[in-house]
């Protein structure tokens, strides 16, 4: 079994760079929950001049959108959503600072592309994991937009938050990677 | 004929809300279980544990497997000889999903317009389809579906001489697109036949069916089996991080056609793949 490397939230740009894809990772500290309607906001904040909610600066986004807690618990149901929805406007937040996602799924070239110049990177958590992930996130406040419900901007408390690095900063990715390992059958991709 | 109270079918689909959310189905259980054996990647192993843990937790203290609870999608098998009472049907299924997401703890995931996307904050509407069958009883199945899983789906209409072949290619591709997106390993339903329309409730219906029980027509029994290999050769593997095991299960279910057409429709599902049903 690979070694865990434990790292701390914010993230600094020269653990950003440390960071290669494969590597399992503990996260601890504070990261962002941000998702779909929460980012459209951040963008038409950023289009009218506003200040964000939060300082994106070396921060760590978690694509989640929890389920609420019982009582007794700090959070509800907490695993990764499909990062891919979030890359139309992730580059701009990565050009402002942003440092880290934690989803799953994959991600577009120009998110990748925006990763490689600015230097930041893309953790995997474990989709569908989310009674157990729950666990690891130790406080939960609503930051911005209770409006949204489940997608209201949140900022967590995680403590060893598990994790794997899929796309680092020089854009390796574990999902071709870690395919290309095992695959013996090929799809024949048909246009319409 | 036989009377029922619109109240037994709330407090029937609120109970199953919650019991498809909190408890992982034995046969994907199993699955999982024994996929932890037979798995060639270390993270992969890894991963499939970790999903064993989660459902345990779950279980154990009543908390959803999976934040993304899903739009509640609700079959009734409505008995011929049953009469409803005290208010309409489709009212009792939308207030049992109402109840059973804001008491079961479960997240509100339904917006009220494709467009202006305003949660309704009680997970309703249901998707509800109907079936009026012989008999005096109610089948209620509920099964809520998230849509990391719904979003990689899709519907072809492919052409009478494109052949099971045909068939085979469109199933292996869809399923190579989605990658690591629908949470894997997957739960593949897939729909073959009829209508657009049919077709894609046949594979919504084909993911009710276990994980370990096939097809009854053994011609297509083989099918499953024959796609299943094929699928796990794709190295997708467990969260899509590469391994053997991309699929828990290829489920088929065939309708007539028509002379001109060939729909196949292949909706994927994540390895919690929700269902739970009671007879009233």
């Amino acid at each position: 079994m690979d070694k865990t490397i434990s790292i701390n939230a914010p993230l600094r740009n020269d653990m950003v760079r440390q960071l290669k894809s494969g590597d399992h990772v503990e996260i601890n500290g504070v990261v962002y929950a941000v998702r779909d309607a929460a980012h459209k906001r951040l963008i038409e904040m950023l289009d009218k001049g506003e200040e964000l909610p939060f300082d994106i600066k070396d921060q760590i986004i978690y694509y989640v959108g929890p389920c609420p807690a019982r009582p007794g618990h700090v959070i509800g149901s907490a695993g990764p959503t499909t990062s891919g929805r979030m890359d139309v406007y992730t580059p701009r937040l990565i050009e402002l600072g942003l440092a880290g996602m934690i989803g799953k799924g994959l991600r577009s070239d120009e998110v990748v592309e925006a990763m490689r110049k600015f230097g930041a990177v893309y953790f995997g958590a474990v989709g569908g994991a989310g009674a157990l992930l729950s666990k690891c996130i130790v406080s939960e406040e609503i930051a911005a937009f209770p409006e949204l419900g489940p997608e209201a901007l949140r900022k967590l408390v995680v403590r060893n938050f598990p994790a794997v690095v899929i796309i680092d900063s020089e854009g390796r990715d574990l999902y071709s990677s870690g395919r290309r390992r095992f695959q013996h059958v090929f799809a024949q991709n048909r246009k319409m | 004929m036989r009377e029922i109270d619109v109240s037994h079918i709330i407090d029937t689909v609120e109970r199953l809300c919650m019991q498809a959310n909190y408890e992982l189905n034995s046969d994907i259980m199993h699955a999982l279980e024994e996929g932890i054996n037979r798995e060639g990647s270390d993270t992969g192993r890894r991963v499939l544990s970790e999903l064993v843990e989660n459902a345990r937790i779950a279980a154990r203290e009543r908390i959803a497997i999976c934040q993304d609870t899903g739009m509640a999608v609700v079959f009734i098998e409505l008995g011929q000889d049953v009469h409803i009472k005290g208010g309409s049907l489709r009212d009792a299924v939308n207030e049992g999903v109402r109840r059973g997401y804001e008491k079961g703890f479960l997240r509100k995931s339904v917006v009220s317009d494709p467009f202006e996307r305003v949660n309704t904050e009680d997970n309703t509407p249901a998707v509800i389809h109907y079936d009026i069958v012989e008999g005096d009883r109610i089948r209620v199945t509920v099964a809520p579906k998230g849509f990391g899983s719904e979003n990689m789906s899709g519907l072809r209409m492919l052409k009478p001489s494109d052949g099971i072949e045909g068939v085979k290619a469109f199933i292996l591709e869809t399923v190579d697109k989605a990658g690591p997106n629908p949470c894997p390993p997957v739960v593949v339903g897939v729909g073959i036949g009829g209508t657009m329309e049919k077709a894609a409730l046949l594979s919504k219906k084909a993911l009710l069916r276990p994980v370990d029980r096939r097809n009854e027509d053994e011609r297509i029994s083989r099918l499953e089996e024959e796609m299943k290999e094929l699928i796990n050769g794709l190295g997708i593997g467990p969260a899509g991080l590469g391994g053997r095991l991309t699929a828990l299960a290829v489920n088929m279910e065939v309708f007539p056609t028509h002379i001109a057409g060939l729909p196949v429709a292949v909706n994927i599902s994540c390895h919690v793949t929700r269902h739970a049903e009671a007879v009233i």
